[in-house]
C-alpha cells in the first residue's frame, strides 16, 4: 500500500497546488507562494516514505520474489488480465528516490523563474513526477504503458507554456516522437500479450507472468524492436535523439531538470526492466548493434556538445553522450556493467539536473544562453562559478565524483564483453573533457566583455546546489549503499534472463515455432507468480 | 401482434408517439421550454422502456426487426447521445431565435430512425431506418434557414445522401436477385448453400458498402463531411458525427456478422485499403485546418478508419472493440461539439480557431473539458479514447492485421499534431484579457443545459478512462450474438 501512497501523494499535492494557486489568471503573490510550498512539502513527505522503505528492515519475502521490497496488486480490468500491480525492487527504489529528489530541486529552482500560472505549473510538474514514479514501479505492462504515456502530457504543457523562444516547436516535436514510439511499444506489448495468451491460455499483462514467454526468435526480435523504439527514443540513442536538444533547450529550468534527470532514465529503466528480460535471446542478437549505437552516441554527443554555443543545448548534447554509457552497460549485461548503469543513471540525473539549474539561474540573471556573450563571470559570481566548475568536472567523470564510478564500472563490465567497444567508448571520456573544460573556459573565464553585474546564488539556490554536490560526492566516494540496494534487483534480472535462455534454446535459436513445447518450464523461473497480495 | 411484440417494441412506440404529442402541443401552445421538456421526457422514457423490452429479448418482431442485446445496447447509447444533444440543442436554440419547437420533432424522428437501423435484420427495415434518419437530418442540418452555410450544407447532404441511398438500394437488389431473400439470416444460409460468395453478391455488397461509406464519410466518400459539419448547427453536427454514424456502423457490423467474409476476400481487401487511406487522409487534411468544426470533421474520418481496423478483426474482440470504440467516440465527440455549442454566439458558431485563443484564461473549466476531449480523441491514457484505441489495436494485433495497425500507429502520431495545435491556442494568453473575461461571464450563464451535459460527459470520459470494467462487462454481455 505504501507504493500507492508514494505514487499518489505528488499528484494530490499537485492538485492542491493548482487549486491554491489559481485564483484568477494572475493570482496574488501569496497564492503563488502557497502553491510552491504545497508542492515542496508533498514531495518531502514522499521522500520520507521512500527513505523509510529504503532503511526499513527486515524485509518479508513478497509474492513478487526475494529481490522486491514492496508490492501491491489490485484487479483493475480483470476481463483483460490487467491489474493495478506495483512493485519496487532496489533499482526502482533508487530511481524513485532520484525522482523525488530532483522533483524537489525542480520546485525550488523554479521558485522565482515561474511567475505565470504558478498553480497550473506545479500541477503539471507534479503530474509528470507521478507519471515517472509510476513508470518506475509499475509491473503490469498495461499500467506501465499508461504511466509512460501519462507523463508526456504534463511534460508537454511544461515545455509549451513556460518554455523559451521556440517552445511550441520543441514541445510538439517531443510529444510526437515519444508518442509514436510509445504506440509502437503498445503494439509490441499487445503482441506479447496475445502470444503469451495463446501459448499458456492465460491472458495477462503481468510482467512476472510474461517473463519467459516462449516464442520464435524472429517474433521475439520484432517485439523487442517495438519496445526498443520507445526506450531508445527516450534514452535517447543516436538516430532517434533529435527531439532532445530542442526539448531540453526550450523547456523551463524545472522542465529541463525533469527531462534530462528523469525522463531519459525511464528509457534506461525500460531497457533494464522490460526489453532485455522479456526478450533475452533477441537482446543477445541485437547486443552488438545496440552497443555500437551506444558508442556512436557517446562520441557523437560529445563532439556536438563541443560545437554548441547555446549553454543549455550544450548540456543537452552531453546527455546524449552520457546515456550512451547506459546503453552500453545494459547490453553488456553483466553485474559490474549493470551496477555501473544504475550509478550512471543516478549521477547523470543529478549532475545534468544541476547544470540545467545553473544554466537556468544564469539565464534568469543575464537573459541569454549564448556562451559568446558570457565570459568573465567567475569574478562576478564566484559561488555560481564554483558550483558550475564542480558539476562540469563531475560531468566529465573526474574520480571522486559519482559519474566516474558509473562510467568506470560500465567500462569495466564492457571490457569483458568487447574490448574494441570499450576502447572507443573510453575515447568519449576524452572528448567530454574537452567540452567540459571548453564550457567553463568560455562562460566563466576570460574577459567580461558585456560588463555583467549580476547577483550571485542566493540562499535558496545554494541549498539546492549543496544537496546536489553532497549527493554526487557521496555517490563518488562511498557508492556502496547504492550498489548494495541495487544488487539484488540486478541479480534477479540476470537470473531471469539466464534461465530463460537456458530453458528455451530451441525457441530462441530455431526459426520454427512450436508453441506447444516448453511453457510448463517457465513459471518457476520468474521467482513465483504474483496474485493479488499486498 | 401479441403482447410480447408490444413489449419488445415499446421504445419504438414511445419515440413514434412523442413527435405527434409534441406537434399537438405546439398547436395549442408554442413554448420552447415545454417542447424541450416533452422531447427530453420522451427520450428518457424510451431509454427506460429499453429495460422493459429487455425482458422480451431476444425476440424477432416480424422478420424485419430483432430486439436482442446488441440492438438494445446500441439503442440505449444512441438514446443517451440523443439525450445529451437535446440538452445542447436547448441552449443553442434559445440563442438562435425563430421556430425552435419543430427542431425537437425532427430530432425524435431521427432517433427513431437510428434505433430502427440498429435493430434491423432485413433490407427493408435497414432502408426504412436509414431514410427516416436521413430525411430528418436534411431538415435539421438546414434548420437555420437564413444562414447560407447552413442551407449549403443541407443541400449538399441531401444530394449526397439521396445518391448514396441509390447505391444502397441497387446493392440490395443485386443481393436479392442472387440470394432470393432480404433477411440477413436467410442470406447467410443461402450463401453457405451456394458454397461461397458469388460475383453478383460481391457486387451487391460492395455497393452497400459504398452507400454506407457515404454515411460514415470514409475516404473516398468523405467529400461532404467538412462542409456539412461546418454548416450545420453545432448540436446537429454532434448528432451527425455520433448517432448517425454509430447507427450505420452498427448495422454494417451486424450485416457482416451474418455474412462472414473470409480473409483475402476482395471486400476485406477493399475495406483494408479504405481504412488505411481514411486514417491518413483524415489526419493529413486536418493538420492545418483553422476551423474547429472542419478539423473535427476530418478527424472523424480518421476515427472511422480506426474503427474499421477493429471491424476487420476477427474473433471475440471484434464486436467488443467496435462497440467500445464507438462508446468512447460518442462521449468524446459530443463533448467536443458540446464545447463548440457552449462557446457559440448568436451570429455564428464558435468554429474559428481564434475563438479559442486564451480560452483557458477566460473559462478555465471549459478549456479543461475541451482539453480532456481532445486528449481523448488523441488517445491519451486516463481518457475513454485511450481504452477505445487500446481495444482497436488489440483487436488488430490479435487478428494479425499488421498493415492497418501500423498505419493506425503512424496516423495517430500525425493526428496528435493538430490536437496539440488546438490545445496550444487555448492556453496562449490573448492580448485583451480583462475585456474578454467580462464578455464570457454572460455567455456562461446562458448555457445551463449545455454546461450540465458537459459536466456529465467529462465525468463519463474520465470514469471510462480510469475504470472501464463495468462498462466493459455490459458491452461483452450485450454484444454477444447467438
Amino acid at each position: 500500500m505504501i507504493l500507492f501512497w508514494i505514487l499518489i501523494i505528488p499528484l494530490a499535492g499537485g492538485l492542491l497546488a493548482w487549486v491554491a494557486g489559481s485564483r484568477g489568471p494572475y493570482a496574488a503573490r501569496k497564492n503563488k507562494l502557497i502553491s510552491r510550498w504545497i508542492s515542496l512539502i508533498s514531495l518531502a513527505v514522499d521522500m520520507v516514505l521512500v527513505v523509510c522503505l529504503w532503511l526499513g528492515e527486515p524485509r518479508t519475502v513478497l509474492p513478487a520474489g526475494e529481490a522486491w521490497i514492496a508490492e501491491m496488486s489490485q484487479p483493475w480490468l480483470p476481463a483483460l488480465g490487467v491489474s493495478f500491480h506495483l512493485a519496487m525492487d532496489g533499482i526502482s527504489l533508487l530511481l524513485v528516490l532520484l525522482t523525488v529528489f530532483l522533483g524537489m530541486t525542480a520546485v525550488i529552482s523554479s521558485w522565482s523563474e515561474i511567475e505565470r500560472n504558478v498553480g497550473f505549473f506545479h500541477f503539471n510538474l507534479m503530474a509528470t513526477l507521478t507519471g515517472i514514479i509510476g513508470v518506475f514501479i509499475a509491473v503490469d505492462l498495461f499500467l506501465f504503458f499508461s504511466f509512460w504515456e501519462l507523463m508526456l502530457v504534463p511534460m508537454y504543457f511544461l515545455i509549451a507554456f513556460w518554455g523559451h523562444e521556440k517552445r511550441l516547436y520543441a514541445a510538439v516535436k517531443f510529444f510526437i516522437f515519444t508518442q509514436l514510439s510509445g504506440l509502437l511499444m503498445l503494439v509490441a506489448i499487445l503482441g506479447l500479450y496475445f502470444i503469451h495468451g495463446s501459448v499458456t491460455g492465460t491472458y495477462t499483462f503481468d510482467y512476472f507472468k510474461l517473463l519467459g514467454t516462449p516464442m520464435a526468435s524472429s517474433i521475439a526480435l520484432l517485439l523487442m524492436l517495438g519496445f526498443l523504439a520507445a526506450f531508445l527514443v527516450k534514452l535517447p540513442a543516436v538516430p532517434l535523439h533529435t527531439w532532445l536538444p530542442d526539448a531540453h533547450t526550450e523547456a523551463p529550468t524545472a522542465g529541463s531538470v525533469i527531462l534530462a534527470g528523469l525522463l531519459l532514465k525511464t528509457g534506461g529503466y525500460g531497457l533494464l526492466r522490460f526489453a532485455v528480460p522479456l526478450f533475452p535471446g533477441a537482446a543477445k542478437d541485437l547486443a552488438v548493434f545496440a552497443m555500437a549505437i551506444g558508442v556512436i552516441g557517446i562520441i557523437y554527443g560529445a563532439v556536438l556538445a563541443f560545437a554548441q554555443t547555446d549553454l543549455k543545448r550544450l548540456v543537452a548534447y552531453t546527455s546524449i553522450s552520457h546515456m550512451g554509457f547506459v546503453l552500453l552497460g545494459i547490453f553488456a549485461w553483466n553485474e559490474i556493467a549493470l551496477q555501473g548503469v544504475v550509478i550512471q543513471m543516478l549521477c547523470h540525473g543529478i549532475s545534468t539536473g544541476a547544470l540545467f539549474i545553473l544554466a537556468g539561474a544564469l539565464q534568469e540573471r543575464i537573459h541569454t544562453r549564448e556562451m559568446q556573450r558570457m565570459g568573465g563571470l567567475w569574478a562576478v559570481v564566484p559561488r555560481l562559478g564554483g558550483t558550475w566548475v564542480f558539476f562540469a568536472l563531475a560531468s566529465l567523470g573526474l574520480p571522486g565524483m559519482g559519474n566516474f564510478i558509473g562510467e568506470f564500472l560500465v567500462l569495466l563490465g564492457l571490457y569483458r564483453v568487447s574490448v574494441p567497444m570499450t576502447v572507443l567508448a573510453a575515447l568519449g571520456l576524452v572528448v567530454s573533457t574537452v567540452y567540459a573544460v571548453w564550457m567553463i573556459q568560455k562562460a566563466l573565464f576570460g574577459i567580461n566583455r558585456e560588463g555583467w553585474r549580476i547577483p550571485d546564488l542566493e540562499a535558496r539556490e545554494i541549498t539546492v546546489m549543496g544537496a546536489m554536490i553532497a549527493m554526487i560526492l557521496w555517490l563518488g566516494l562511498y557508492p556502496q549503499p547504492y550498489l548494495n540496494t541495487a544488487r539484488e534487483g540486478l541479480a534477479s534480472l540476470q537470473k531471469i534472463t539466464r534461465l530463460t535462455m537456458q530453458a528455451g534454446p530451441v525457441q530462441l535459436t530455431d526459426q520454427v515455432t512450436d508453441p506447444s513445447t516448453g511453457p510448463s518450464k517457465y513459471p518457476s523461473t520468474t521467482s513465483g507468480g504474483t496474485d493479488g497480495k499486498h | 401482434m401479441g403482447n410480447i411484440d408490444l413489449t419488445a417494441l415499446s421504445p419504438f412506440m414511445i419515440l413514434m408517439t412523442a413527435p405527434v404529442v409534441i406537434m399537438l402541443a405546439i398547436a395549442f401552445r408554442r413554448s420552447h421550454g415545454l417542447t424541450f421538456a416533452l422531447a427530453l421526457g420522451a427520450v428518457i422514457l424510451a431509454f427506460l422502456s429499453l429495460l422493459y423490452s429487455h425482458s422480451a429479448s431476444p425476440y424477432n418482431v416480424t422478420p424485419l426487426l430483432v430486439i436482442d442485446g446488441y440492438a438494445l445496447f446500441f439503442s440505449g447509447f444512441i438514446l443517451l447521445a440523443g439525450f445529451f444533444t437535446i440538452l445542447l440543442s436547448y441552449d443553442y436554440l434559445k440563442i438562435h431565435g425563430e421556430s425552435r419547437e419543430e427542431f425537437y420533432i425532427l430530432f425524435l424522428t431521427a432517433l427513431l430512425g437510428s434505433i430502427v437501423l440498429v435493430s434491423a435484420v432485413h433490407f427493408a427495415s435497414f432502408f426504412l431506418g436509414l431514410e427516416i434518419l436521413s430525411v430528418s437530418l436534411y431538415t435539421l442540418i438546414a434548420y437555420q434557414r437564413m444562414n447560407e452555410l447552413c442551407i449549403e450544407a443541407g443541400i449538399k447532404y441531401l444530394v449526397l445522401a439521396a445518391f448514396s441511398s441509390a447505391f444502397l438500394v441497387f446493392g440490395m437488389t443485386l443481393i436479392y436477385a442472387e440470394a432470393g431473400t432480404m433477411e440477413f439470416s436467410r442470406m447467410a444460409v443461402q450463401l453457405t448453400a451456394a458454397g461461397g460468395i458469388r460475383p453478383v453478391f460481391l457486387a451487391g455488397t460492395i455497393l452497400i458498402i459504398v452507400g454506407i461509406g457515404f454515411k460514415l464519410a470514409i475516404v473516398p466518400f468523405h467529400m461532404w463531411v467538412a462542409d456539412v459539419y461546418e454548416g450545420a448547427p453545432a448540436p446537429v453536427t454532434a448528432f451527425i458525427a455520433t448517432v448517425s454514424k454509430g447507427a450505420v456502423f452498427a448495422i454494417l457490423l451486424r450485416y457482416f456478422i451474418y455474412i462472414d467474409m473470409p480473409r483475402g476476400n476482395p471486400i476485406v481487401i477493399f475495406l483494408i485499403c479504405v481504412a488505411v487511406v481514411s486514417m491518413f487522409a483524415g489526419n493529413l487534411l486536418a493538420l492545418f485546418q483553422d476551423n474547429v468544426k472542419r478539423l473535427l470533421a476530418y478527424s472523424s474520418i480518421a476515427h472511422m478508419g480506426y474503427l474499421l481496423v477493429a471491424f476487420l478483426a476477427s474473433g471475440k474482440l471484434r464486436v467488443t472493440a467496435v462497440v467500445f470504440y464507438l462508446v468512447s467516440y460518442f462521449i468524446t465527440t459530443i463533448g467536443a461539439f458540446g464545447v463548440v455549442t457552449v462557446m457559440s454566439g448568436k451570429e455564428r458558431d464558435a468554429d474559428r480557431l481564434d475563438d479559442y485563443r486564451g480560452l483557458f484564461f477566460r473559462r478555465p473549466w471549459l478549456a479543461g473539458i475541451f482539453t480532456a476531449m481532445l486528449l481523448s480523441l488523441a488517445g491519451i491514457p486516463m481518457t475513454a479514447g485511450f481504452i477505445g484505441k487500446f481495444y482497436v489495436v488489440a483487436a488488430g494485433v490479435n487478428s494479425v492485421l499488421w498493415i492497418p495497425v501500423l498505419s493506425l500507429v503512424v496516423a495517430s502520431a500525425i493526428g496528435l499534431f493538430y490536437y496539440l495545435r488546438v490545445l496550444i491556442v487555448m492556453y496562449t494568453p490573448p492580448p485583451g484579457l480583462a475585456e474578454a473575461a467580462g464578455h464570457s461571464m454572460s455567455a456562461m450563464s446562458a448555457m445551463p443545459m449545455g454546461t450540465l451535459a458537459l459536466a456529465v460527459l467529462i465525468f463519463l470520459l474520465l470514469w471510462i478512462g480510469l475504470y472501464p470494467g463495468p462498462v466493459l462487462e455490459v458491452i461483452t454481455a450485450m454484444s454477444t450474438f447467438d
